[in-house]
């Protein structure tokens, strides 16, 4: 069998990255041993826990449970790309303020999975929240305060998206 | 974990598709969204020795009605099923589905085609799809053939499509007017696999008289079951209590679960029969318009 390496190309973050990978290389460890970004984790590596959440081509998904392959050509947005210019983006905010972490373990893929959530539905109910990070499990908070953290940044986002469509 | 290693084809075209199925055979598994393969690599339960990807051909992603069909491509995500308004208004029973498949994350990924295909009895699909009487699109190096819902499950993860086929559409017939359907799923925790789930689809004359019954069963068996009997008990009846109740006996009767970590036969074969009753109330109450 061929085991020759295959070249993959892929917008990390913004910025273009690129790799010799095993077709078999799944896409948590490109990102987090090939591109050194560990802000992305591994929690349960079958597929239930979403602490390897990353938000590939526009949408939330498992980077535990994807080839790395898979993502050429594409861009990715990791946890370290959230924050802008040393500010924390609002959801990681939300999070600092509200108390939405303890161990912090789950933290980077609750974000990425509540940052495709907050795209898709600037304006969530409590329940739509619920659902929305449904794929990601906590063993600390219970989800109220993370609740509670996404709710700020989904306020805090709509003030900002406002202030600029005032401009 | 770490999967076994492959050789990787990522084909532009359906042509290119089924020749590498043709030419690799058996040793050749088709990735679509990946979400139930690339788990069972990890646990080497599949190592197959050539993947293709199906996600570099256009073409496949579609929701959409045409020719009196709703046509879903296989390649669509169960996300942008259950995003859209059409299915939500007119297909209540495949919005249930889409909305309870796993998680977000898995839905995201996960494929319409690949939930059908895989042949998995647990999957959540192949039950609505039995229950709607759906057709599923193959194609091979030879051409194109139609298969029935009904003759597509085989055994538990065996399905009718050939080593070089690929599912490339499935198909429902649009419902006439008073129909409605439902899907219930009993699940330990959030994306877990059911323990028990009911698809039902109906259509009730002016005279408030089934015309149409569908049921399909997840988690019932070696493969998802129609339980032809409990539909046709309820064909051509008044959906009153007691032909819900007979009809749902009759579909627990002919539920084959096994007893499981997700709890003993005894327990899943009443959850069958309670799902059922709740399911095709469901499924009424939406074809008098109710949500």
């Amino acid at each position: 069998m061929s085991m020759t390496k295959m070249h993959i190309r892929v917008n990390v973050n913004g910025v273009e990255r690129e790799g010799d990978v095993q077709a078999r290389l799944l896409l948590v460890h490109f990102i987090r041993e090939v591109l050194g970004l560990t802000g992305t984790h591994i929690g349960c590596d079958t597929s239930n826990c979403g602490a390897c959440t990353v938000v590939l081509g526009g949408k939330a998904v498992k980077s535990c449970t994807l080839f790395a392959v898979q993502a050429n050509g594409k861009k990715l947005l990791t946890v370290e790309g959230l924050a802008k210019e040393g500010k924390l983006h609002p959801i990681q905010e939300g999070f600092w303020e509200k108390h939405g972490l303890q161990c912090g373990f789950c933290t980077p893929g609750m974000i990425m999975a509540a940052y495709h959530l907050l795209q898709k539905n600037p304006n969530p109910t409590e329940e739509e929240i619920r659902r929305g990070i449904s794929g990601n499990l906590c063993r600390c908070t219970g989800y109220v305060k993370i609740v509670e953290s996404v709710q700020y940044a989904a306020e805090k986002m709509r003030v900002q998206e406002a202030q600029v469509a005032a401009r | 974990m770490i999967p076994p290693n492959f050789e990787y084809f990522a084909p532009n075209t359906l042509g290119d598709a089924v020749s590498l199925l043709e030419r690799y055979g058996e040793d050749a598994k088709i990735l679509a969204g990946g979400q139930s393969l690339i788990p069972l690599m990890k646990l080497r339960l599949a190592s197959p020795r050539f993947i293709v990807d199906l996600n570099q051909i256009q073409g496949l992603e579609y929701v959409r009605e045409s020719d009196s069909y709703l046509r879903i491509g296989a390649l669509t995500r169960v996300t942008d099923l259950e995003a859209s308004e059409m299915v939500r208004k007119k297909y209540p029973v495949i919005y249930d589905v889409a909305a309870h498949i796993a998680d977000p994350l898995v839905r995201n990924m996960g494929t319409v085609g690949g939930n059908i295909a895989h042949g998995d009895p647990a999957n959540d699909l192949p039950a609505v799809m039995l229950a709607l009487n759906a057709e599923f699109i193959a194609i091979s190096p030879t051409g194109e053939r139609t298969i029935k819902a009904e003759e597509f499950f085989i055994d538990s993860f065996t399905t009718a499509l050939k080593p070089s086929e690929v599912l490339t559409e499935a198909r429902v017939a649009m419902p006439p007017a008073r129909s409605g359907g439902a899907y219930l799923k009993l699940e330990k925790r959030v994306g877990d696999f059911a323990i028990a789930g009911v698809a039902t689809q109906l259509t009730v004359d002016g005279r408030g008289v089934c015309e149409r019954v569908g049921i399909g069963l997840t988690s019932a068996g070696p493969t998802p079951l129609k339980p032809k009997k409990a539909e046709e008990s309820l064909r051509g009846k008044k959906p009153d209590d007691s032909a819900i109740k007979r009809t749902a006996d009759l579909a627990a009767d002919n539920a084959n679960p096994r007893s499981d970590l997700r709890g003993p036969a005894e327990y899943k074969r009443e959850m069958f029969r309670v799902l059922t009753i709740r399911a095709l109330r469901n499924a009424l109450s939406r074809v008098s318009g109710g949500s």
